[in-house]
């Protein structure tokens, strides 16, 4: 890979132009398909079939007055919103587009996002702490439990991959798994991987769904019963930028799922790869993601981490387990 | 999951769930005594919708009155009507032809189903779920029409007179509302069932939450589907039958759990009953006139009057006194809401806040009705 | 721990269940009526704000000016005023206003039920929303003449 300037500058522009098309549109995907859902038409007025809706959105919460209550710590209040973007954003330079676009290849790729991953949390953290609300803090102490509860039966599922294919980097597992969707690690069909690979492809898909706070998951945001959550004294671009922090958690959740379990770049029959199929799984994934939102209701606190610890890490374990005795073997 | 109250450390905050609700059930406010996340302490506050509806029956007359009575539940307005007419008619001795009591029965038992439905749909927009509300309005649209195509109004209903009814129904409102019928009972095993009731987050969301044992019902005169769900085989129609319910054959769902999910399923299976009711009202419906013969100015014998009806949230009673004037002396109304509430404070305490909420759902409370 | 491996199962396929019944519904047509595009039409007995009848020959209001609406009224919202009628062989009494204050009127109907000269009707107007309070106060003998003029 050369270095040139141009390069840099290329994936600079491409990834923040990238991101935040997703960050604002995504709104719009979710209002429509919750619309549709629930057989009525969404945003419809603003544009061609609301389209100009999230311009108008983000017109609306820029032209608020950004508050800042008295007694909060200030700085970590200002912070906090633009901590929950940097952690997305930076994820998108490993992440391998296609063959060819890739902002960067590093060796131990899987473990860079789950980093920033946990940065990610511990801007909640921050600023559910720093707004000095008690329902703030109660809910970000409840999201921070939330998250490192499932972030173990994530880190154990990618454990499996990462034996399968031998290595940490992204485009190395992407590139083990070309050829055709048996080749996939969600099918697996050499070796016997196929028994236990869709347990795995589950149980990270619901911890992607938790670690993003999304429903029935969302217990940290939507108090619909109190009021809401960690973001509570957050203004107008705070707010906005926590959503749009959220909305870039699950695209980079769904790209990790893509490259994983779904084979990256590849097309189902092995013909002409390229970036086209990874955007159309990772936008699959993603209407998977609003497709739950819309269809569960919200889950209790104790029960969520009751199914973290009882139920999805006992079986990842016996995964990670089944699949070290089936590498040994065959 | 209860936690009993002796094992907590002291440190306790004053929460308001006040007036102004993200949810649906009204203006109500509840001051909570939280510990971390487990309620002390669950005390209602009353009266912010307390409008004198008692205290206006007096300055008019006894017609008057009569959309007063929608104003109260807006929700199940047709049976406070119904209430109102009966206790009327009981003072004044108007007989009512059958075709109207029929016709009193069918548009009381529809309003009950959109009644139900409604709660359904507020329950699990308190638990998180937003699609189910839509799904119940849709049936709940198709309702309010055929209630708007006889009456006239969509929510508050001021359809019942002394004596009768105002309109006539007409052949559209037979087929639509057997229509209706077909439609709602082809829906519920999927909408209804399958997308909510089986869910294993629900399940999980409901069961042994909210524990109203029938001794504690008895205490605070909880009655429809709150003792329903307890074990209390109480209903109106059957107890203390009025109207032409005795004609019909339907069922009281009675669940012993004593938990939300018993109350959930008592008010799934009375849809059901209500189906069943107004399928038999329309086969036996009568010819005849829909007004009985009433004076134009009502001046009942004085005394004592009293009459109660079955309404979606317990029994409602009406009590009359009258003078021998053309307006009542006092009227006093029993509202079924208010006893269910009661019960708020002593089972909520120990509960998880969300887990408290979800109690409140599960009682189907609306203020108004309260407040009066 | 026996609860355990059915919870799963049937929790799972409780899940999946719902996922394919909103699914479904994903591809189904909209429910909802597209109000400005789609007006609806009200039906025969709804009850919008009251309107007087008029005559069918001659335009005038049926009215008799008995007074029986204002004293049925629940909220007295209507206030009508009649003079003695003109003329030779008139008898009874003329309409000269007939106001309706519909910020207080409940719609119970009572006034239109208690006509006896078939004077009352309800109308099929439910588009009335203003930011004006002056808008609600009804002058119903106006309306009567302003819809006199339309059929000509």
């Amino acid at each position: 890979m050369e270095t040139s300037i141009w390069r840099a500058l290329f994936y600079l522009v491409g990834i923040m132009a990238f991101a935040g098309l997703n960050a604002a549109y995504l709104g719009w995907c979710e209002r429509k398909g919750a619309a549709r859902i629930q057989r009525r038409i969404g945003p419809c007025e603003a544009g061609f079939a609301g389209l100009l809706q999230p311009l108008a959105d983000g017109l609306k919460l820029m032209s608020k007055q950004l508050l800042v209550p008295q007694g909060v710590d200030g700085i970590i209040f200002r912070v906090a919103p633009v901590l929950a973007m940097i952690p997305a954003i930076t994820s998108m330079v490993v992440i391998p587009f296609s063959g060819n676009i890739e902002a960067r290849a590093m060796e131990l790729s899987v473990l860079l996002l789950f980093a920033l991953a946990s940065l990610g949390m511990m801007a909640i953290l921050l600023g559910g702490w720093a707004s000095g609300n008690k329902y703030a803090i109660i809910s970000s102490a409840r999201a921070v439990s939330q998250n490192l509860a499932y972030e173990i039966p994530m880190l154990v599922t990618v454990i499996t991959i990462v034996m399968i294919s031998g290595s940490m980097n992204l485009r190395e597992i992407a590139l083990n798994q070309m050829g055709g969707f048996w080749h996939w690690n969600i099918f697996r069909l050499e070796n016997g991987h196929f028994l236990t690979m869709w347990i795995s492809f589950i149980i990270f898909f619901i911890c992607s769904v938790a670690e993003t706070n999304r429903a029935p998951f969302d217990m940290a945001e939507a108090e619909s019963e109190l009021v809401a959550g960690f973001m509570t004294e957050y203004g107008s671009m705070g707010f906005g930028l926590f959503m749009m922090g959220e909305y870039l958690n699950i695209v980079v959740g769904a790209c990790l799922t893509t490259t994983l379990f779904l084979g990256g770049w590849d097309c189902p029959f092995g013909k002409t790869p390229g970036v086209w199929w990874f955007l159309i799984k990772i936008y699959m994934l993603i209407f998977t993601f609003i497709w739950i939102r819309w269809t569960y209701p919200r889950t209790q606190i104790y029960r969520l981490l009751n199914l973290s610890w009882k139920i999805l890490i006992p079986f990842s374990l016996a995964n990670l387990l089944i699949t070290a005795a089936l590498i040994k073997v065959f | 999951m209860t936690v009993p109250i002796s094992l907590r450390h002291d440190e306790t905050f004053v929460l308001n769930l006040g007036p102004q609700h993200p949810a649906t059930h009204g203006v109500l406010r509840v001051i909570l005594t939280l510990d971390g996340e487990y309620v002390v302490k669950a005390e209602p506050v009353l009266g912010y919708v307390h409008r004198m509806h008692e205290k206006l029956a007096e300055g008019g007359t006894f017609a008057q009155f009569m959309p007063n009575t929608a104003r109260m539940d807006y929700l199940h307005a047709l049976a406070f009507n119904h209430g109102w007419a009966l206790v009327v008619e009981k003072a004044a001795g108007i007989e009512v032809p059958e075709r109207a009591e029929y016709i009193r029965v069918i548009t009381v038992e529809l309003n009950r189903i959109a009644s139900h439905l409604l709660w359904w749909a507020a329950f699990l927009l308190d638990l998180g779920g937003f699609t189910p509300l839509l799904y119940a309005f849709d049936d709940r649209e198709k309702i309010i029409d055929l209630l708007e195509r006889v009456t006239g109004s969509r929510l508050t209903y001021c359809y019942m007179r002394f004596g009768g009814v105002y309109n006539d129904i007409d052949d559209e409102f037979i087929t639509g509302t057997r229509a209706f019928i077909k439609r709602l009972r082809s829906r519920m095993p999927r909408f209804y069932h399958d997308l909510v009731t089986h869910n294993i987050i629900l399940i999980k969301r409901i069961k042994d939450i909210g524990i109203i044992t029938p001794e504690q019902c008895r205490r605070y005169g909880a009655t429809g589907p709150v003792a329903r769900g307890s074990g209390i085989s109480y209903d109106i129609r059957k107890n203390e039958p009025y109207s032409v319910y005795p004609e019909f054959d339907f069922d009281v769902p009675v669940f012993d759990e004593c938990d939300s999910m018993a109350r959930y399923m008592v008010r799934m299976h009375e849809m059901e009953q209500s189906l069943r009711i107004i399928e038999q009202a329309l086969d036996k419906l009568p010819d005849g006139p829909v007004m009985g013969k009433a004076p134009k100015v009502l001046k009942p014998e004085a005394g004592y009057y009293y009459s109660a009806v079955e309404t979606a949230r317990g029994s409602l009673g009406y009590r009359l006194i009258c003078d021998g004037g053309k307006n009542p002396y006092k009227l006093k109304l029993r509202s079924p809401t208010f006893s269910n509430l009661s019960l708020f404070g002593e089972v909520a305490e120990g509960m998880l806040l969300a887990d408290a909420l979800a109690f409140m759902g599960s009682l189907d409370l609306v203020i108004p009705e309260i407040d009066r | 721990m026996s609860g355990y491996w059915s919870d799963i199962f049937t929790g799972s396929k409780s899940l999946v269940t719902g996922l394919l019944i909103t699914g479904r519904e994903f591809f189904k047509p909209v429910v909802t009526e597209q109000y400005p595009y789609e007006v609806p039409t009200m039906t025969p007995l709804f009850r919008g704000h009251i309107e007087l009848i008029g005559n069918e020959a001659t335009g005038q209001p049926n009215c008799v000016v008995c007074g029986m609406c204002q004293r049925a009224c629940p909220s007295t919202c209507i206030s009508l005023d009649g003079k003695k009628a003109e003329g030779e062989g008139a008898k009874g009494k003329v309409l000269t206003s007939y106001v309706l204050d519909f910020t207080k009127c409940s719609l119970c109907g009572s006034c239109v039920e208690s006509c006896n000269f078939n004077a009352l009707r309800f109308s099929k107007e439910y588009n009335l929303a203003s930011f004006d309070k002056n808008d609600f106060i009804m002058d119903l003998l106006k309306r009567l003449e302003d819809q006199n003029r339309c059929k000509q």
